[in-house]
């Protein structure tokens, strides 16, 4: 037998769990104010998160899917994106979508189950959170190739997690994606668990980035706890993707600290020895030990944020919950452009102006 | 519309409406398997490469789901995507694109993203093809919110039903009768004019009993018509053309006329599309009953292979024998 094709998966890591840098530092991670912003990002991720769960547990939001543990993936990615870039995410990328410019009321109000919190007052040609698992990764492809065939330098990122490596729909993306040379980052926010069942059982490959190789794409592994390389190596993808260079597949090793959803009770299928583990490895005790050592980031200077996150988050969550609910005609606004003649007669029904 | 231009089939009339909309609008695409330079399975797409080139007629990978994912993509851009699935039997994978994202895309965001895209299939059997190229999926798509479902029956009509759902700024599931591709021609004028997407048009008038039908079932129920006029008995038909959003009022207006309707399908009874319109009809309409409302339907069996296929097919002598059963109530 002759070998006629041979592939290798490169994996980075900058920052150790430690905090040790352990790799080429890029040159935006010599710049405090940078890394700081990052470091921002992550932790008023974290902020929402907590808040949403507490209002969740008292009944005041609906079921909520916390990203607690992998902020480092979406604030990394979304760092590298440019503003008129297209973010088509999944369930748990609050932290990109702030620093895109989703509002934190947008954020409570979707998850709080109105539509509202969907028409983004920032990125207006972002999609909207993705609740079924993969099937989005199509919709990125055909953004990217809309922006291919304007010729703009743009291109679409896609966020799914380890479970959607497994669908038809994600296969087909990353496939299409290689055919047409579609300006489209892939990332895989492999947090170890498809609700219950683990990594191992997802697929027998060794890695999900390997996945790339079959659709003819470069696919890398990254440590997705690692924020400075999640930017890193989501901007050579983005610059190279803008300039014609093709789609790239991400595989950000992370851990999902949290339950799957706050409807999901995860000591059913996991030990709490098995996690904690995990909490020594996290994205934002790692990079506040790497600014505490090499930017002299202080005591005072993390209560600071710390108490600016956790005010900004509750003032939004205030804005939330003052926010009255669409009235029930509001259901047909959006249906279709203009409500057809049946339709007009159901709202009528609906809101007591027929019969 | 129709008349003064050159005669031509159903597929032909698709192709006309298809280079018609892409001249008038540079932000339409066509998508599919085979739609490039061989002009897709049926010629639907044919010339369109030639004349548009790569980057507006695009040959996907063989994947359905993402030829519908990825117009919904381009769609939420700014295009104004025609994705081709080859035959509605595959077009079964597209179900969850369309009704988890397409369909609801401009709800979800208030409207901040739309999807102005078609789904053009070829549906229903009689054509002797082998399994899974015969379904009649229309009902499937007509109960998915936020879709518009629209199944021509002439070439005029397809010509400009097929430009309005394609100017249209929300998604439309375009069925295409592939019995009636080839089986007429007609003349149909190149006027860029569309046909209204909430209208049923009145196909023929009659006192005696009103014949609703839709897509390729409408040859069997004109046959009908001329059958039960023989026999003394005025049809009025009507052809339902778009399915979603439903005119209930013309469907109701003849039925307040003639007292009697028999509902024509060639989709599985169970649930079809003809239940719809028969409890239309029911709820707006049942004091001007003068008999039940009879379905003339296919089974609720699999679509048989083509040997025996015509038994499950509505013929014009089952549409007779419910006219009968209906005018048989005095």
């Amino acid at each position: 037998m002759t070998t006629i094709a041979e592939f290798s998966i490169g994996s980075t890591r900058i920052l150790d769990p430690s905090g040790a840098v352990v790799g080429d530092l890029p040159d935006f991670a010599s710049d405090r104010d940078e890394l700081v912003a990052l470091y921002r990002a992550m932790v008023l991720t974290r902020a929402f998160d907590a808040k949403a769960i507490a209002l969740q547990r008292t009944g005041r939001l609906g079921t909520y899917a916390s990203s607690l543990g992998q902020e480092a993936v979406p604030v990394g990615l979304a760092a590298a994106m440019r503003p008129d870039d297209v973010l088509v995410p999944s369930f748990r990328e609050h932290g990109a979508q702030l620093w895109r410019g989703v509002t934190l009321e947008e954020l409570f109000l979707f998850w709080g189950g109105d539509e509202r919190g969907n028409d983004f007052a920032g990125p207006r040609e972002d999609f909207p959170t993705c609740v079924p698992v993969g099937t989005h990764a199509p919709h990125a492809v055909g953004v990217a190739l809309a922006m291919k065939l304007r010729q703009e330098p743009r291109a679409a990122v896609c966020v799914f997690g380890d479970g959607a490596t497994s669908k038809g729909d994600v296969l087909e993306a990353l496939n299409m994606a290689g055919v047409w040379q579609a300006p489209a980052v892939f990332v895989v926010n492999n947090n170890g668990w498809a609700i219950s069942v683990p990594r191992a059982r997802q697929t027998a490959a060794e890695t999900l980035a390997q996945k790339a190789i079959g659709a003819g794409i470069p696919g890398e592994q990254i440590d997705g706890n690692d924020v400075i390389a999640m930017r890193h190596v989501a901007d050579r993808a983005l610059a190279r993707a803008r300039s014609g260079g093709g789609p790239t597949l991400i595989e950000a090793v992370t851990y999902r600290l949290s339950d799957h959803t706050t409807a999901d009770d995860a000591s059913r299928y996991r030990e709490d020895t098995d996690v904690s583990p995990h909490w020594k490895q996290e994205p934002l005790v790692r990079l506040r030990t790497y600014l505490t050592a090499a930017h002299g980031w202080t005591k005072a200077d993390e209560e600071a944020l710390l108490r600016a996150c956790d005010d900004a988050v509750d003032a939004a969550a205030e804005t939330y919950l003052a926010t009255p609910p669409m009235p029930p005609d509001a259901m047909f606004a959006h249906t279709f452009a203009e409500l057809p003649a049946d339709l007009e007669a159901q709202k009528a029904a609906l809101t007591g102006g027929d019969e | 519309m129709s008349g003064t231009g050159a005669e031509i089939s159903l597929v032909g009339a698709v192709n006309l409406a298809l280079k018609r909309a892409m001249a008038d609008d540079p932000a339409v695409l066509v998508l599919g398997e085979d739609v490039g330079i061989d002009g897709g399975v049926f010629r639907a797409t044919e010339g369109l490469w030639q004349l548009y080139g790569e980057t507006r007629v695009l040959d996907t990978p063989l994947a359905e789901v993402s030829i519908a994912g990825v117009a919904i993509g381009l769609a939420a851009q700014g295009f104004r995507p025609v994705a081709e699935i080859q035959f509605t039997g595959f077009a079964y994978p597209c179900v969850d694109q369309m009704i988890n994202h397409a369909s609801r895309l401009r709800t979800r965001t208030q409207g901040r993203l739309t999807c102005p895209m078609v789904l053009r299939s070829p549906g229903g059997g009689g054509i002797r093809a082998i399994e899974h190229h015969s379904e009649s999926p229309e009902a499937i798509f007509a109960h998915m919110p936020g879709l518009r479902v629209v199944m021509p029956s002439s070439p005029a009509r397809a010509y400009g039903l097929l430009l309005s759902a394609i100017r249209d700024p929300d998604p439309v599931v375009f069925i295409e009768p592939t019995r009636l591709y080839r089986a007429a021609r007609e003349a149909v004028a190149d006027t860029g004019e569309g046909l209204p997407l909430d209208t049923c048009f009145v196909l023929r008038e009659g006192r005696d009993l009103t014949l609703v039908s839709w897509g390729a079932m409408l040859k069997e129920t004109l046959e009908a018509a001329d059958l039960l006029s023989d026999q003394g008995i005025a049809a009025e038909v009507i052809d339902v053309a778009t399915l979603k959003p439903l005119d209930e009022k013309t469907i109701l207006d003849s039925v307040a006329r003639t007292g009697r309707v028999v509902v024509v399908q060639e989709a599985p009874i169970t649930c079809g599309y003809g239940a719809e319109i028969a409890a239309r009809v029911a709820t707006g309409a049942l004091t001007s009953l003068l008999a039940p409302i009879q379905r003339v339907a296919g089974c609720d069996t699999v679509m048989p292979y083509p040997r025996t296929e015509e038994h499950y097919m509505p013929s014009a002598a089952r549409i007779v024998a419910a006219a009968n059963r209906v005018m048989a109530y005095t």
